[in-house]
């Protein structure tokens, strides 16, 4: 990229350096986590990347359901069959050793297939020990992770996305500009070959080192992959040593988007920009030794410059997205294919009524008789038999998550919210033990805040608890309707739900946000029935200090048992809650 | 006791030739030198204790992401000595009978001495996705489908006896897996009853699990099952980080290059792992150690006996690993989070943190 002036004007522009840095050293960078919707700028991303990534293994599509058998691989059914020994079929990391898997819905994924993922990134290989397989195969891929979620809870799991150099947000970017300025797939190649041989002055390694901790970045892949998208960008020019310029480069398309604080500046002179970036003359400057001072300034003026507007306004509100650790780890421990149990081993019979046959037992059942079938037979083909059918056993944990929905507003908070927290504390302790998940639902002021997605993390649950406000208006059909719709959520998911709802039941404000008591009272009960319409079972406890109509009538709208706690303790409402919530979980069993 | 006598087999090696770390099959990439990790001194200092004792049990490794918990475990496996087996065992029996011997070994041993030979300590990796059959052993399909043959093929954990077993994000494993991990840590013994087949095989294994908590919590029962618990946290130190990347760099770069520069520093810590194995029955205990473990775990309320026992191991090996004769209050103080900290009777809400705790008592018990 000679054009380096103009570098940092066009809208598209980061977005086209990341996707050329990355076709050069797809497995060594990691991967790009796209944030945008489906549509025409990720489409029109997705066909640059094409166009730079040299001819030779594919863009390979992954679902965002794969199982291990297409992830990893396994036993190759058909082929098995007919050779009549063991074949082996290559997952999808194997299949695509050398370019590049594009993982679709990547905030749907789950944990355990992150980790899978996460595992050959960091090895180049893929370890298969399944069904009676032990192979290893090289698996040197990048990952292109499509993120299409919404909130800021709907992330890609972090294990992944720690791993992918450049997070890139096409959210608001001009569909109809002309494209910016891109080398071509030879350019790449070139870039390619010329990798190996590009050396980094020590000092580099130290600016990015100190921009990532001025900008409040902890982990050390971070830096890492700053420092091999420097050397990229460097390749990508025809150059063997990397300059401030790709310094600058891999600070802003590696760090700045996971900033999680605006760093402190010692000197006032360069307060923290929203004006455009110094970049521009900064590269001017780029034959320059290496100073230490300039450089480390250079970099992190780069990234702050770089840092998205929305994120630094959040930043400098002190609204960070709460630390770079515990983002996205939205469903504690999500595993694949609980909704239809987990195997737990296999058991003779045949395969009806929705039982799965176990493929590779029932070849190991027919085994040993091959000999004497075949000869019996005169067929040289594998012989199975219904005697040799087993089916897998598949147990299914009823895995229940209890979503707590709490009164915050000034009404019902400040004698209560400090027993509520503390009623929650206790249940936490308990679903620790028996490893449910829980959710914290507060609704106050305007409307309803999800403070805990539902999850099996103490950690993040006591954090969230303690993080509780108080105070202001009672949106108690806004806080109802969130809890139905976070409950219905966690059923699809083949969790078994259950509310707690901790309010003193006097609404008053109405679901379309305007104040007025009887409004508010009316959508209350009517967003409660909706909740028992959708048959979840949900558990109402009084507040207030003395109970009164209000939270009676919305218990029997909600189909909910009462439970009236005038100066209750916080052990009592545990145990009436633990008592209440033991329900529902008999219910659906 | 004469040190000779429990000296390993392993060849001396010298620093500059491009061996090939015995512990990992050629081919690969070579590891990441254990020498060349930077900080994480709780970390690497229970896993060079782990593997001068092996029956202190495990070592599990809490930590935040991106700070080189595989990586550790994984440049382990090169620092480890070669152990004797049981020329032609599949499960790696130990020559002279401890642990265990297999079926067949004890047939041969009835038969006449056993033939030695020398073998890497093995480090496993168990990945997610591994099935049952692979993890236990099963029928070998290939033979039994060609042939007609009946026949076993050892599993993961044959494969780990008397070496390491690890398990990189454990919160992950599926349950019923990690049950079955806990049934055979607990009675040293694999017994594989599927398909027609009834195996026995000894399968001693030092545990050893990573992941990070904001994941999941971990079973209680398998928690307990590591002898150690460590954390690790990402350095703060600017010039700590720094290294880190440049070292990582350099090795990415130039993974043979640079464990070649770093191979003189490796050779002495397996020297020192060496020395150490070979030491550690010679480790006196003295009465005042044992006293100042018993009133630590005291002042605690760390159940059972179990960490006592376990803490006193950790503290001999240490001693034994920097070749002490006997076990100091030093080598006690360093050992104590690791072994105590993760069997404290927790409230699970206390975020004020379990190495907090034993922090505390230590001062309570040693003063200062």
């Amino acid at each position: 990229m000679t054009d380096g002036a103009d570098s940092g004007d066009h809208p598209w522009d980061s977005a086209a350096r990341a996707a050329a840095l990355f076709a050069v050293d797809p497995h060594g960078l990691g991967g790009v986590l796209l944030r945008a919707a489906p549509g025409p700028a990720r489409d029109r991303w997705l066909g640059w990347l094409a166009r730079l990534l040299p001819q030779g293994p594919p863009l390979r599509r992954l679902p965002v359901g794969v199982d291990d058998a297409g992830l990893l691989g396994g036993l190759d059914l058909a082929a098995t069959l007919n050779a009549g020994r063991p074949v082996v079929s290559r997952g999808a990391l194997a299949e695509a050793d050398g370019g590049v898997l594009l993982l679709a819905m990547a905030e749907r994924l789950p944990h355990g297939t992150a980790a899978r993922l996460a595992a050959a990134l960091d090895e180049g290989e893929v370890v298969l020990e399944r069904d009676g397989l032990a192979r290893r195969f090289p698996a040197r891929v990048g990952v292109v992770a499509l993120d299409e979620g919404i909130g800021p809870e709907e992330r890609p799991p972090a294990a992944l996305a720690d791993r992918l150099a450049f997070p890139l947000d096409l959210e608001g970017l001009p569909a109809r500009d002309p494209d910016p300025a891109l080398p071509d797939h030879r350019a790449v190649e070139g870039a390619r070959r010329l990798m190996p041989l590009v050396t980094a002055d020590g000092k580099v390694a130290e600016a990015l080192c100190a921009a990532a901790l001025a900008l409040g970045i902890y982990s050390l892949r971070a830096p890492l992959q700053a420092l091999r998208a420097a050397r990229a960008a460097a390749a990508l020019d025809g150059r063997v040593v990397v300059l401030a310029e790709d310094a600058s480069l891999a600070a802003r398309l590696v760090l700045a988007p996971r900033a999680t604080q605006v760093p402190a500046t010692e000197d006032t002179a360069d307060d923290p920009p929203p004006d455009p970036p110094p970049t521009g003359e900064a590269e001017e400057g780029s034959a320059d030794p290496l100073d230490a001072p300039p450089l480390d300034d250079l970099v992190l003026a780069a990234a702050q410059a770089a840092i998205p507007a929305g994120l630094l306004a959040l930043l400098r509100a002190g609204l960070a997205p709460k630390g770079s650790t515990s983002q996205g780890s939205r469903a504690g421990a999500l595993q694949s294919g609980k909704g239809r149990g987990r195997p737990a081993g296999v058991r003779r019979g045949s395969p009806k009524s929705g039982l799965r046959l176990s493929v590779i037992e029932t070849l190991r059942a027919a085994a040993p008789w091959q000999a004497l079938r075949r000869a019996e037979a005169q067929d040289d083909r594998i012989q199975v038999r219904r005697d040799d059918f087993r089916v897998a056993k598949l147990k299914r944990r009823s895995q229940t998550t209890t979503i707590f929905v709490v009164d915050a507003s000034g009404s019902a908070a400040f004698q209560r919210l400090a027993e509520a927290k503390g009623a929650v504390e206790l249940l936490l302790a308990d679903c620790y033990v028996r490893r449910d998940q829980v959710a914290l639902l507060a609704f106050r002021a305007e409307g309803a805040e999800l403070l805990l997605p539902p999850t099996r993390s103490l950690s993040r649950a006591k954090r969230g608890l303690a993080e509780l406000p108080g105070g202001g208006a009672t949106p108690l059909a806004a806080g109802i309707e969130a809890a139905r719709l976070l409950a219905e959520g966690e059923r699809r998911r083949g969790s078994i739900p259950g509310i707690v709802l901790l309010t003193d039941g006097k609404g008053n404000v109405a679901r379309d946000g305007t104040k007025g008591r009887a409004k508010a009272q009316e959508d209350a009960l009517a967003a409660a029935q909706a909740l028992r319409g959708a048959g979840l079972p949900a558990l109402l406890v009084d507040t207030s200090p003395f109970p009164e109509p209000a939270a009676r009538d919305l218990a029997e709208a909600l189909g909910a048992p009462y439970l009236a706690l005038p100066r209750a303790d916080a052990a009592t409402l545990s145990t009436a809650v633990r008592a209440a919530a033991a329900a529902p979980a008999r219910q659906a069993a | 006791m004469t040190i000779d006598a429990l000296a390993p087999v392993a060849p001396k090696r010298t620093a500059k030739a491009p061996v090939p770390p015995p512990g990992i099959p050629t081919g690969r990439r070579a590891p990441f030198p254990f020498a060349a990790i930077v900080g994480q001194e709780e970390m690497r200092q229970a896993l060079l204790v782990a593997a001068v004792d092996p029956g202190i049990g495990g070592v599990m490794v809490f930590g935040d992401r991106g700070t080189g918990k595989s990586t550790a475990v994984r440049a382990l496996a090169a620092l480890l000595p070669q152990m004797p087996v049981v020329a032609g065992c599949r499960y790696g029996c130990a020559p002279d009978g401890t642990g265990g011997l297999c079926a067949e070994c004890r047939d041969r041993a009835a038969a006449g001495p056993l033939p030695v030979a020398a073998a890497p300590v093995p480090v496993v990796d168990l990945p997610l996705g591994a099935t049952e059959d692979r993890v236990v052993g099963a029928l070998d399909l290939e033979r039994a489908l060609s042939k007609g043959e009946k026949a076993f093929e050892p599993g993961l954990l044959a494969k780990a006896h008397r070496g390491f077993l690890y398990i990189d994000e454990v919160n992950l494993l599926e349950d019923h897996l990690v049950d079955l991990l806990l049934d055979v840590a607990a009675s040293g013994e694999n017994v594989v009853e599927r398909e027609g087949l009834s195996i026995r095989h000894p399968a001693r294994f030092v545990l050893v699990g990573s992941g990070n908590p904001e994941e999941g919590e971990l079973r209680p029962q398998l928690l307990d099952r590591f002898g150690l618990s460590v954390d690790v946290r990402t350095p703060t130190d600017l010039a700590q980080r720094v290294e880190v990347v440049k070292r990582r760099d350099a090795y990415e770069r130039d993974p043979a290059g640079f464990t070649a520069r770093w191979g003189r520093e490796d050779a002495k810590l397996r020297k020192q792992v060496e020395g150490g194995r070979a030491g550690l029955s010679a480790v006196k205990v003295p009465d005042k150690a044992l006293e100042n473990i018993a009133r630590l775990c005291i002042a605690l309320g760390a159940d059972g006996l179990r960490g006592e026992l376990t803490l006193m191991r950790a503290a001999r090996a240490l001693a034994a690993l920097e070749g002490g004769a006997k076990v100091d209050n030093g080598h006690i103080r360093r050992m104590a989070p690791a072994a105590l900290r993760h069997r404290l009777r927790r409230n699970p809400l206390d975020e004020a943190g379990s190495g907090v705790r034993v922090e505390r008592a230590l001062e309570e018990v040693f003063g200062k």
